[in-house]
């Protein structure tokens, strides 16, 4: 064993019911070093960290910590050995201020002195350079104060093996930058790393060391700079893929949809989107790109007639030419003027299906009122449903299979396929790779670029820069609920979004 | 003047057992468990205490009163807290749905205190009528010299030392819950159990402590009942709505011990306001005893109004906890 | 090998477990609950316990009138279970049917009462009438609120069934009889106007009949219909229902219109086809009751049916071996109390598998 291994984990198994997370996984941190678990989403990267961390027991294998065999099994066990884990779901309290949640857990005298704990996470905060107030409760905070949080709170706990699970999906490049150079600062100080990505430019630029791990099996581990993106890929498919995206130039592009001043106002009265105006053509992709909560959900809610307006209007332009205002209408009116508006949303089992029915019963989502009857119609439904599964390759054990039982990448083809089955006028998307691997990813470029040709208006919802840029034709970037400019996906560049997803001010909206 | 002092009396110890059973169900839902059992605790502490000090003081010549007191005291507390171990071994332990077991437990809490209260006298060699007067007379022995002044003593001063003992143990309670480190640990359990999981707060361990707790607080506000308020005495389901109405003062007090204090007290008036009110003919004193019911509801609403993030019950109130639950 | 501590099992969730197994725990879990119930009989009264299991089933089937008696009070029963279910398959947590089922009860005395004189068709038509949508104003009051600003139903529909209760006893402040008893009595005891009348000479095959017609409607009206879908989809997430253009308050408000005018009609067949009076004590907790029954039942108003008939029938005999052996009716309760503990508990083994840890075998074979 090597002297310098941090954590060794030897033979991990861990089993889901049926499903395999994990087969016999061998995993080695070293001191001070950045290692990157690289792997598709469904590999069994979070689950063999969350090992590590104590929230899963394993089935069977060894974890050795400083050489030293080790029983991990609460987190609490994983603190006392310098462990400390950022999940991609923040695990923070939101009721509580950003101090409470830090000293949440932790031993110490029965009274509790805020003030003092306050003291300590100023110090922190100082040495670290970060920004975070104790005294804000979480609830009023933005994703990557609340990221702060989380690794603050690691740190006050004294890890020095700090596990971070996607920490980049929710961030700009600019605080992506930032967060990267946290933890390099980190491993100068001795911590060792652990990040969790797919995302392979993130991996050659951050990370010293390099596992991979395919379908819950270890493929093995490379120094980076022995890496490229596509060997990595390799390791992690494990056979040659084309990472090109195709993208057709659009044909006979027409306007289809004119979002002019729509402003939507969330619950709590705050303003969600402010001013909102943009337009859709036909035979394009029209990206859309921002930091996580910016207005892109209320922007495509708003247009399906999910969202109430402060103020604005949406003008829908059918075939012949005659504009159609939808801006008072809900999804109901739309779909009654006869409309196909399709609309694949980011939460796909909270949303856009039901997790409890199987295939039939969500196709029936989108046409159980048809006919006259009080009865609901189920043979054509069903026989979309087998239609779908068939032309998608949807594995599922019969059409009548919970959806919420399917793999993630499955769960988004029925949903993908049943929105564009009623071919689609206007197709708008919100994230629709987000945890598929590359092949189901690869499916749904192909089928969103299908609908492009048919003469689709689509809109995309992306988070990943890289894939915006090679599928889209044009990319709308939002920056806290306003619009801050239009760009074409073939000449800008990432460095360029990033910025206009921070500063709306900077560049007026100039469709 | 007289009459304001006996209503205000009364009123406070009619509020104190419902008091116990709603100050026991916030520790309970602190920790996220919604135990609906609460009425079958009360019940159950209330028997047992009853059946220890009448055993005792059946078996010696001359029953002393503090004796009797410790047994009912350490009875009511074993056996409420044996209804909520059964609460917490089937929600927490096999995770069985929270409301339907609530509603078993309360079943079998009131069928386990009708039981035994009305056999107790059959069992025990038909005595009769039951009667522990020497454990109720430790129970219901006032202040001595303060308890006789003028109106403060009646107000303030005229109750058995379980009232006291419960204003005490409301303020250590909120005390615990908002200065200490477990308190925010047990918080954090009740907010969001996975959260406080991954940060290294032994989850299980806090809900069946809250729970165990929370159950044998309803129990002292069931021994209250039958030991202060009637005197050492039973009678079936003479405990009314009791346990319901500690559940609906959780709400009124939006989980908050101290604001359960002046809350029962509000509550204990409401439930014995028809009595107090001159002309009221049987009918409308038949209203007037919804009142409780009526005013909970309306700060229901109010609160549901206001969405204000902390006056919400626990985020993960009536949710089971698997650490291994994926998603 | 270190002396590291290892549990010596872990919780692992189950994929799906067949019906068959399911059922042989509910069955095993049947067995010990009686097991424990026999010895609580036994350590109270020292009785032969199978004396008193024979007691339960002479109590419950022993004679034709306590059998007809079992199955109609069953009926009832599940006649209230059908009042939860609608609102428990949208996730709206409806405690209120106690409430639900006593102003039901209330409404129908009320036209016995008021309307002794009215031709005996229209007295027939009224009552049920008044029973249902009384039941239905009491379940739609919390389902406007929850629809508007997401009130809790739980705590506001529990709120609701005391206030019925005082309604109730408000009610018989008016129509006690004779004056002062605080009892309304059989009301119309002499020429039984608006009574559900008999099939034949026998009183207790009606409100069976309109029950188990009630099942399989309900059972129709969930599975098939438009409407009934609409409830899945809002119980499932209301998002979704959003997404699908399902008018979620419209849906939450009729959902507990029926849920309500379903316990109401439980509060008429009660008032006028089993008690024939009115009191606070009528519903006897079936409303409780009635949300382990559809609970037990997951939902399936077959299911319910048998859940239903065991309960009455434990109560049943329970109360037939505390007369016989002279011990009070509450051991019933007792009785109940134990068997749902078990009952609720077997679900984890059907859920959940215990594993005995990996390295624990490991080492026994090294």
């Amino acid at each position: 064993m090597q002297s310098n291994a941090m954590i060794e984990m030897r033979g991990i198994t861990k089993h889901f019911g049926s499903v395999v997370a994990n087969e016999n996984v061998d995993l080695t941190v070293r001191r001070g070093e950045i290692l990157s678990v690289l792997g598709e989403n469904g590999s069994g990267k979070t689950s063999l960290m969350n090992m590590l961390a104590g929230i899963y027991f394993p089935d069977a294998g060894h974890i050795y910590v400083e050489g030293r065999e080790v029983v991990i099994r609460s987190p609490k066990d994983a603190f006392a050995l310098g462990i400390g884990m950022i999940h991609q779901h923040f695990k923070l309290v939101d009721v509580l201020t950003a101090a409470e949640n830090i000293i949440l857990g932790l031993p110490g005298k029965l009274r509790l002195d805020m003030r003092e704990v306050e003291r300590d996470i100023l110090r922190l905060t100082e040495k670290y350079g970060f920004e975070m107030d104790p005294h804000e409760k979480i609830y009023e905070m933005s994703v990557s104060q609340k990221q702060t949080v989380e690794i603050v709170k690691m740190l006050y706990r004294g890890a020095n093996i700090l596990i971070l699970d996607e920490p980049t999906a929710v961030l700009t490049p600019q605080e992506t930058d930032r967060l990267f150079q946290v933890l390099r600062n980190m491993r100068q100080q001795g911590h060792s790393i652990i990040i969790i990505t797919h995302k392979l430019n993130e991996v050659l630029s951050l990370s010293d060391r390099v596992a991979v791990l395919r379908k819950g099996h270890s493929v093995g581990s490379i120094q980076t700079s022995e890496a490229t993106e596509k060997s990595l890929t390799e390791m992690m498919v494990g056979r040659r893929v084309d990472l090109n995206i195709e993208r057709p130039q659009p044909v006979n592009p027409r306007l289809k949809l004119k979002v002019r001043d729509v402003t939507v106002v969330n619950d709590e009265g705050r303003e969600v989107l402010s001013h909102a105006a943009f337009e859709a053509y036909t035979g394009e992709i029209l990206g859309v790109a921002g930091i996580a909560g910016s207005g892109q959900k209320e922007l495509l809610e708003a247009i399906a007639g999910l969202q109430p307006l402060r103020s604005g209007s949406i003008e829908y332009t059918n075939r012949k030419g005659h504009v159609k205002e939808l801006t008072r209408m809900t999804a109901e009116e739309i779909r009654e003027i006869g409309i196909r508006l399709a609309f694949v949303p980011e939460d796909r089992l909270g949303m856009g299906l039901v997790a409890s029915m199987g295939m039939t019963g969500n196709m029936m989502l989108r046409s159980y009122k048809r006919g006259r009857g009080f009865f609901s119609e189920r043979k054509q439904p069903r026989s979309l449903a087998e239609r779908i599964m068939r032309e998608l390759d949807v594995v599922t054990p019969g059409v009548e299979w919970p959806v919420g039982r399917m793999s993630g990448g499955n769960v988004q083809k029925v949903l993908v396929g049943r929105e564009i089955a009623s071919s689609p006028q206007v197709l708008m998307v919100a994230y629709p790779v987000r945890g598929l691997d590359i092949n189901s990813s690869h499916t749904i470029y192909r089928l969103l670029n299908e609908q492009k040709k048919n003469g689709s208006a689509v809109i995309c919802v992306g988070e990943d820069l890289d894939v915006l840029l090679a599928l889209c034709d044009r990319i709308l970037v939002l920056a806290d609920g306003h619009v801050s400019g239009t760009v074409d996906a073939r000449d800008a560049t990432k460095e360029q979004i990033g910025l206009m997803m921070t500063h709306h001010d900077a560049k007026e909206a100039q469709p | 003047m007289n009459l304001i002092i006996v209503f205000l009396q009364k009123a406070i110890a009619q509020g104190i057992a419902i008091l116990y059973g709603a100050n026991g169900e916030i520790v309970t839902e602190k920790s996220g468990n919604l135990n609906l059992g609460v009425p079958g605790m009360m019940y159950m502490g209330g028997v047992a205490g009853l059946m220890g000090a009448f055993l005792y003081e059946n078996s010696v010549e001359n029953p002393v009163p503090f004796v009797g007191m410790l047994i009912a005291l350490i009875c009511a507390l074993v056996c409420s807290g044996l209804g909520a171990l059964i609460y917490s071994v089937l929600t927490i332990s096999l995770r069985a749905n929270q409301n339907v077991t609530g509603l078993a437990l309360t079943t079998f809490g009131m069928g386990f205190g009708n039981f035994f209260g009305g056999s107790l006298s059959k069992l025990a060699g038909g005595v009769g009528q039951i009667s522990t007067q020497a454990t109720a007379s430790a129970f219901r022995a006032k202040i001595p010299v303060l308890s006789t002044l003028p109106v403060v003593g009646e107000v303030l001063f005229s109750y058995g030392f379980l009232t006291y003992l419960f204003i005490v143990l409301t303020v250590v309670l909120s005390w615990f819950l908002y200065r200490t480190r477990k308190g925010l640990n047990l918080r954090a359990v009740g907010e969001n159990a996975a959260t406080a999981d991954a940060a290294g707060v032994n989850v299980t361990a806090y809900k069946y402590l809250a729970t165990l707790v929370g159950g044998m607080l309803a129990g002292l506000g069931g021994l209250y009942f039958v030991m202060e308020y009637t005197g050492g005495t039973w009678v079936n389901n003479g405990f009314g709505d009791r346990g319901w109405l500690a559940i609906a003062l959780v709400i009124f007090a939006r989980w908050r011990p101290l604001n359960a204090i002046w809350g029962s007290i509000l509550f204990g008036g409401l439930y014995i306001l028809y009595l107090y009110i001159p002309g009221l003919d049987r009918s409308m004193q038949e209203i007037f005893k919804a009142l409780p019911y009526v005013v909970t509801i309306v700060v229901l609403v109010i609160t549901s109004l206001r969405k204000k993030r902390e006056d919400q019950p626990p985020m993960s109130l009536g949710l089971a906890y698997f650490r291994e639950d994926r998603g | 090998m270190t002396g590291a501590k290892e549990p010596l099992m872990h919780i692992v969730k189950r994929d799906g477990v067949s019906l068959g197994r399911a059922m042989l725990v509910r069955l095993v879990a049947l067995v010990f609950a009686l097991l424990v119930c026999a010895a609580i009989i036994f350590g109270l009264t020292g009785m032969n316990p199978l004396n008193v299991y024979a007691g339960i089933w002479d109590g419950a089937v022993g004679t034709n009138r306590r059998m007809w008696v079992t199955f109609r009070d069953a009926a009832i029963l599940l006649c209230v279970g059908f009042a939860v279910l609608p609102a428990f398959r949208m996730r709206f947590w409806n405690v209120g049917a106690e409430g639900q089922v006593l102003v039901g009860a209330m409404a129908s005395a009320a036209i016995m009462i008021y309307g002794k004189n009215l031709p005996s068709w229209a007295l027939y038509a009224l009552c049920p009438v008044a029973g249902v949508a009384a039941g239905l104003i009491w379940g739609v009051i919390p389902a406007f609120f929850k629809a508007r600003w997401n009130t809790n139903e739980t705590l506001f529909t529990l709120m609701l069934n005391y206030i019925a209760m005082q309604l109730v006893s408000f009610a018989i402040v008016f129509w006690e009889n004779p004056r002062g008893s605080n009892h309304v009595g059989l009301i119309n005891s002499q020429g039984k106007e608006g009574w559900l009348p008999s099939i034949g000479t026998n009183s207790y095959l009606l409100p069976i009949l309109i029950v188990l017609a009630l099942m399989v409607g309900l059972y129709v009206y969930m599975q098939f219909s438009k409407q009934g879908y609409e409830i899945a989809v809002v119980g499932e997430s209301e998002n979704t229902a959003h997404y699908a253009g399902i008018n979620v308050s419209r849906v939450i408000i009729r959902t507990m219109a029926i849920s309500g005018g379903i316990g109401g009609l439980a509060g008429y067949l009660l008032a006028t086809g089993v008690g024939h009076t009115i009191s606070t004590g009528l519903a006897g907790g079936r409303g409780f009751t009635a949300i382990v029954v559809a609970w037990l039942g997951k939902l399936n108003p077959f299911a319910m049916l048998l859940v239903a008939f065991f309960l009455v029938f434990m109560e049943k005999g329970a109360i037939q071996i505390a007369t016989q052996f002279s011990l009070n009716e509450n051991a019933s309760d007792i009785l109940t109390g134990v068997i749902l503990f078990f009952i609720l508990g077997c679900e984890f083994f059907i859920n959940y598998r215990i594993e005995l840890r990996q390295h624990a075998r490991e080492e026994v074979k090294a």
